[in-house]
């Protein structure tokens, strides 16, 4: 018998003994891990005692059964798709409750306790004990792990729903004129934001049969090669509408850095302030129709 | 019936002005039978201006893009205008997303505005073929 | 000799990993064999869009890049298949794309996301244009074996 084998076995073993005490005590260990984290009384969530011992039964019976099939043990907090959902789920429900990471991590680990005094508490034998405690370890470790990542990645899609909230109420189009639209941009500009402005103003425009809208950049601090191209997407949709864009509020330092960088807004109607801007926008409405006849 | 693929897509003529509607379902055959039946019928009754509704069109994807840009270039050669009118908010931001700007193509936001543009009330009085 | 075959072995290969469809909640596989395969298609995408509970835009972006993305495989690589999963991630819904043929495959994948490259009908935008219009996009491809292309796009909107 070589050493790995007698890895192995005790492995085995101690993975066989773990399952057993999950399915004979589960009520028992889950009852002890909703004691330790009421203990720990820092939940900072809204989670109610008796949500807690829901969540409790369904992740012991979900170890119990992930730990009766042949998924490695460090694998199956990933691995095992109950398991993994309702890792998944706990972690989800304390990011958006608002419960902190090291508390949402520590809730998992506080199993560790709950499952290794009941081990203990079942067998008298102390042989192989060790295997069992770091089977457990390697379990829990990993689904600690599991619901730190998630947790995090959890607060991330708070954040940016969020942000995309405050985005639809940051870019108002408002009516300036009888069928002139504008669109006053504050801050930054960026991929997300600039979608959300498009699809808005896009929208405005059918809505009011608007001729020309005006973007006006006076609030928008600076303007790179990537803002520019998200000018002129807006420029080019708006366009393909059948209505016309005109640019206000280019400051000068921000002129130079369009110049600097070489980007074309030539084939861009652009005006210094949102009034002259407006003047454009009336000329172009008024303005008579290609064939000699009044546009309106 | 040779020469007359039907897209069964109308195209109805006022005045010196034809004026068709694209739909929501437009597969890869009808747009290049449209594109041939309304190239004959401009050549057929001398239209002048042309005029594509495309409020209805809910995908323009490249393939479409090439067949209307195609048809402006195709139609100026005859001597016609086309406006294509009423393209939904969507479909032009998904478009501009492409890369595709329909660099050509003059637009108008509906119908009514594409045709004053080509100014069919007027030409409605005037006697077609006076064209040019 | 052991490049005799240079002829053959240019495209370079760039096959990333395709996350496991163990996340996948709803899946459909459609052919791609004929033009009247690319409407039925993206009918079925527009359906999906629609019950992932994304916005008019996003059904959009989907749509046509499945019609590129689709159209790319029955021109350039004689058919294939098209897949349509619903994968969700977090509370977030997506749409997977993924586009199988059995083509020649593509000899240079830079040059064909260049916009503006065709090697066929359309304006040469399929790719390249697909590729903007989804969130995540991978594309692998052999000479000689076919091109595997998976896109999915989230829906960013918020929580009913």
């Amino acid at each position: 018998m070589t050493t790995s084998d007698t890895a192995t076995t005790s492995d085995s073993v101690a993975r066989a003994r773990v399952t057993e005490v999950l399915r004979a005590n589960a009520d028992a260990i889950a009852d002890r891990w909703v004691q330790l984290q009421l203990e720990q009384a820092v939940l900072g969530s809204d989670l109610t005692e008796s949500e807690l011992h829901e969540e409790a039964d369904a992740l012991v019976a979900a170890l119990a059964a992930a730990l009766g099939g042949d998924v490695p043990v460090q694998r199956l907090a990933h691995g095992d798709q109950d398991l993994n959902r309702i890792v998944t789920d706990l972690s989800l429900r304390r990011a958006r409750g608002g419960a902190s990471p090291t508390v949402t991590s520590l809730a998992v680990l506080a199993l560790k306790q709950a499952l290794l005094e009941s081990v203990r508490g079942t067998t008298g034998e102390s042989d192989g004990l060790l295997a069992v405690a770091l089977l457990i370890n390697q379990l829990l470790d990993a689904a600690g792990a599991l619901s730190f990542e998630v947790y995090v990645e959890g607060r991330e899609a708070i954040i940016h729903r969020q942000s995309h909230q405050l985005l639809e109420m940051s870019t108002p189009v408002v009516r300036l004129w009888r069928q002139v639209l504008a669109v006053p941009l504050i801050g930054t500009l960026d991929t997300a934001r600039t979608q959300v402005v498009m699809e808005n103003l896009l929208q405005a425009i059918q809505d009011d049969e608007a001729l020309v809208a005006i973007i006006d950049i006076t609030g928008v601090p600076t303007v790179d090669t990537a803002v520019a191209q998200h000018l002129m997407q807006t420029v080019k949709a708006v366009r393909l509408m059948g209505a016309d864009c005109v640019i206000s509020g280019i400051r000068p330092p921000i002129a130079q850095t369009i110049a600097q960088l070489g980007i074309d807004l030539s084939t861009i109607l652009t005006r210094a302030t949102l009034a002259d801007a407006l003047a454009a926008a009336i000329k172009i409405t008024d303005a008579p129709g290609p064939d000699g006849t009044d546009g309106r | 019936m040779n020469g007359h693929p039907s897209a069964g897509v109308p195209i109805l003529q006022l005045g010196d002005v034809l004026v068709s509607g694209l739909l929501n379902e437009l597969d890869d055959k009808s747009a290049l039978a449209f594109t041939e039946e309304l190239t004959e019928t401009i050549s057929s009754t001398g239209a002048r201006g042309v005029l594509i509704d495309i409020s209805r069109l809910e995908l323009i994807d490249s393939f479409v893009a090439r067949m209307l840009m195609q048809l402006t270039t195709t139609a100026r050669l005859l001597g016609a205008r086309v406006i294509v009118a009423g393209m939904r908010p969507p479909v032009a931001i998904t478009l501009v997303e492409l890369g595709i700007e329909l660099s050509g193509v003059e637009t108008s936001l509906n119908a009514e505005q594409g045709l004053t543009a080509l100014g069919w009330h007027r030409a409605a009085r005037t006697p077609a073929g006076e064209a040019r | 000799m052991t490049r005799s075959h240079a002829g053959t072995t240019r495209a370079p290969q760039r096959a990333e990993t395709v996350e496991p469809a163990s996340d996948s909640a709803e899946s459909s596989t459609h052919p791609v064999a004929s033009e009247e395969d690319l409407l039925s298609i993206r009918h079925a995408v527009r359906a999906a869009t629609l019950h992932a509970g994304f916005g008019i835009v996003d059904q959009t972006r989907v749509v046509t890049a499945a019609s590129e993305l689709a159209r790319n495989a029955y021109v350039h690589g004689g058919g294939g298949t098209l897949t349509l999963d619903i994968v969700r991630r977090l509370g977030t819904t997506g749409i997977r794309l993924t586009v199988e043929d059995d083509g020649p495959g593509i000899a240079d994948i830079e040059e064909a996301f260049t916009d503006g490259f065709t090697t066929g009908a359309g304006l040469g935008h399929g790719l390249g244009g697909a590729r903007r219009l989804m969130d995540d996009f991978t594309l692998s491809s052999t000479a000689g074996r076919g091109t595997v292309v998976t896109a999915t796009r989230w829906n960013n909107r918020r929580a009913p």
